[in-house]
């Protein structure tokens, strides 16, 4: 029998139930085959990621071959011109471009210590498989990362990276092959080797405890800012922190050491593709329903019949149906606020900062930077920005959209599609 | 007593158990392809709803799948064709498919539809046990389906039996830790199944997954009460000039 006052403790934002569910959302929703899988790592993770080896280990590459901590850089010309003062959380700078080296990095140690020969990844725009198989490379083992046949099409580069890194690039060839068949397809793969593999997940979905583990990891982002802030500012609480979110790990690792903090506002932004109602669009808490995906319970976007719909963004990390338990918790809760950014807008942000500070952003990024809009500052409110990553593997997309607005136009028209 | 367990009741070893898709290969072969199951020798029919993102399917299945998509079908479509099915079906039949579909559907008015139109019983690969008993369970029981639980050969004894206890009408054995669709070492199945058998379970098991001809059928059928056919049989129809013909063929070749 279970005992039910556990299983209806309705956790809290840092930490899901014993079942993985934080609020109504959240679970291990797998088939048989993956139980054992799921079961082994949701009762080792905590244990071993908290060991002192562990930690040691984690640290000091995150440190020596990440670059951590990464800087908190007050961006002086873009706060004046919203007229307030917001720093940016460097995660471009990371080793391999955006903030998932810090998960990938946990999770293939992790696999390691439970005795792992064998690591596969999804893929979407192909960061979260760079950094996997730069991670493989530095250990030495084997990685396969999935990724659909249409996104290997559009990221050619990233691909050339996994591929040169020396993991295996599979096409998901099924369904609609983008991230999400990428996904299915990681999970089968892991069905059929269950004894010696590890899937690394890319952000805070999947089934418990991936939301979780993948907070964890990615925690280190709001852990820095604090202490950050408290050296550069005096203070350790930010007034707002803003982050995109497509499966939500960038954002769940710069709103987690603020999630208890009831002063501090949080802000995810999801991407509207070419408009939230224009059936091209990922903003998955505006369109989704509750709903079972990729093994958690959780927003989805989908028909009323319930098949999964494929979403669209200018942004291959932004372009998932679904978001992490975690924060269809923090939506219906209203404990963050949720935003969204066209394509357009998104470019439009992106050449901005370029022009005003000098860094070219990712395009998931860029979407973070599109709500500095839509939201009203105080000259005296301190914004934390998650700059997750940058825009190196986005030109082709910068490159197009400078064909078709002269230089400068996207500060005179923002209306433009 | 259930029409799934008065089939065990009554009949003790080689249950075949067929799965197809529903709204595979065409919108409206459901029905068809029920009736020519039970002409040729089919113990139970196993349906499948199709889904978007079948995490437990393999390929073969999946493109079925995404083909009865591409045809119109929905669970409100199939209903519409269950409506007068037992009229001319009396094989026990269960509806497998996955959670997200049916919860947008509304559980308690799927399992009630289910049962107006003579459904026995659910399998729901991503239902997980914790979730059934806390919230499912009584739902099913209301209106008398029943549900089948996986078992792998991963899955602990203790787990097994803890399984075995919540399902009812049969226990479904996957025959690896593996997707529907692969070859299975026979020896390695064998073993596995005598294990099972060995542990005096509550319910009859049948064997799933790799499950293709004859010989397959037969060496399943040596430890548990039969077998459930899904990949090989979507096979045989992919290409089908006749699904009468298919059908036969195929039926013919794993019995006689
Ligand atoms: C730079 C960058 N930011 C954000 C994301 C979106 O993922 P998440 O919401 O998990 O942070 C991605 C995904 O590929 C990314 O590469």
């Amino acid at each position: 029998m279970i005992n039910r006052n556990i299983s209806l403790n309705r956790g809290s934002y840092k930490q899901p139930n014993i079942f993985g569910y934080y609020g109504n959302f959240g679970g291990a929703y797998v088939p048989e085959m993956l139980y054992r899988n799921v079961e082994e790592l949701r009762d080792q993770y905590l244990r071993i990621i908290y060991e002192d080896s562990f930690q040691q280990e984690f640290k000091a590459l995150l440190k020596d071959y990440v670059g951590r901590p990464s800087p908190l850089y007050h961006a002086k010309r873009l706060s004046e011109h919203y007229r307030t003062k917001i720093y940016l959380k460097r995660e471009d700078l990371n080793h391999t471009g955006a903030h998932k080296i810090n998960n990938a990095i946990g999770q293939v140690l992790l696999a390691l210590r439970l005795g792992k020969k064998r690591i596969i990844a999804e893929t979407g725009a192909g960061q979260h498989g760079v950094a996997t198989a730069t991670i493989c490379a530095l250990k030495g083992i084997e990685c396969v990362v999935y990724m659909g046949s249409k996104d290997i099409e559009r990221q050619a580069p990233n691909v050339a990276r996994m591929k040169m890194l020396g993991a295996e690039v599979v096409p998901a060839t099924s369904g609609s092959q983008t991230l999400k068949d990428a996904t299915n397809e990681a999970i089968r793969d892991w069905i059929n080797h269950p004894d010696n593999t590890h899937y690394v997940i890319g952000s805070v979905v999947g089934p418990h405890p991936y939301p979780d583990m993948v907070a964890r990891f990615q925690s280190v982002i709001s852990e820095e800012t604090r202490a950050q802030l408290k050296e550069q500012e005096g203070r350790e609480l930010p007034t707002k922190v803003i982050a995109c979110v497509g499966g939500g790990s960038n954002a769940a690792g710069a709103f987690y050491h603020f999630l208890d903090e009831e002063s501090v506002e949080l802000i995810a932004v999801e991407a509207a593709g070419l408009g939230v109602y224009s059936g091209h669009s990922a903003a998955t808490t505006r369109l989704g329903k509750t709903g079972v995906l990729h093994g958690s319970k959780s927003l989805v976007m989908q028909t009323e019949d319930g098949q999964v719909i494929e979403p669209h963004s200018i942004s291959a990390g932004m372009d998932y149906p679904g978001i992490g338990p975690l924060h269809a918790h923090l939506f219906e809760s209203g404990r963050a606020r949720f935003l969204s950014a066209t394509d357009q807008q998104a470019l439009d942000a992106a050449f901005e900062l370029t022009r005003l500070e000098g860094i070219i952003p990712a395009l998931e990024s860029a979407h973070a930077l599109a709500a500095l809009k839509e939201i009203r500052f105080n000259p005296k409110d301190i914004t934390v920005l998650c700059l997750s990553g940058r825009g190196d593997k986005d030109l082709d997309a910068f490159m197009k959209a400078f064909e078709v607005q002269p230089k400068n136009s996207y500060e005179q028209d923002q209306s433009v599609i | 007593m259930s029409r799934i367990s008065q089939l065990f009741k009554k009949k003790k070893e080689r249950i075949l158990n067929i799965y197809f898709t529903a709204g595979f290969p065409e919108l409206d072969s459901t029905l068809t392809l029920m009736k020519l199951l039970q002409e040729n020798g089919a113990d139970m029919i196993e349906l499948g709803m199709p889904y978007s993102d079948p995490l437990a399917d393999g390929p073969v299945i999946q493109s079925s799948g995404s083909r009865a998509l591409c045809n119109g079908m929905t669970i409100a479509k199939l209903f519409e064709q269950l409506k007068d099915f037992r009229k001319e079906i009396d094989l026990p039949v269960v509806l497998m498919g996955y959670m997200n579909p049916i919860l947008q559907f509304g559980f308690e008015k799927f399992c009630a539809t289910c049962a107006v139109a003579g459904i026995d019983g659910l399998i729901l690969p991503d239902l997980p046990e914790h979730e059934y008993e806390l919230e499912y369970e009584a739902i099913l029981k209301k209106y008398g389906l029943d549900f089948i639980f996986l078992v792998t050969p991963e899955t602990s004894d203790a787990r097994i039996r803890r399984l075995d206890a919540f399902s009812n009408g049969f226990l479904y054995a996957v025959s690896s830790s593996s997707i529907t669709g692969k070859d299975k070492d026979f020896e390695e199945v064998d073993k596995y199944l005598s294990r099972l058998r060995s542990m005096n379970l509550k319910n009859p098991v049948l064997v799933g997954f790799g499950i293709k001809d004859r010989l397959s059928f037969q060496s399943a059928c040596r430890h548990a009460a039969g077998a459930i056919i899904g990949t090989a049989f979507i096979r045989a129809l992919e290409n089908s000039a006749s699904l009468k013909e298919s059908v036969k063929g195929f039926m013919d070749a794993v019995l006689k």
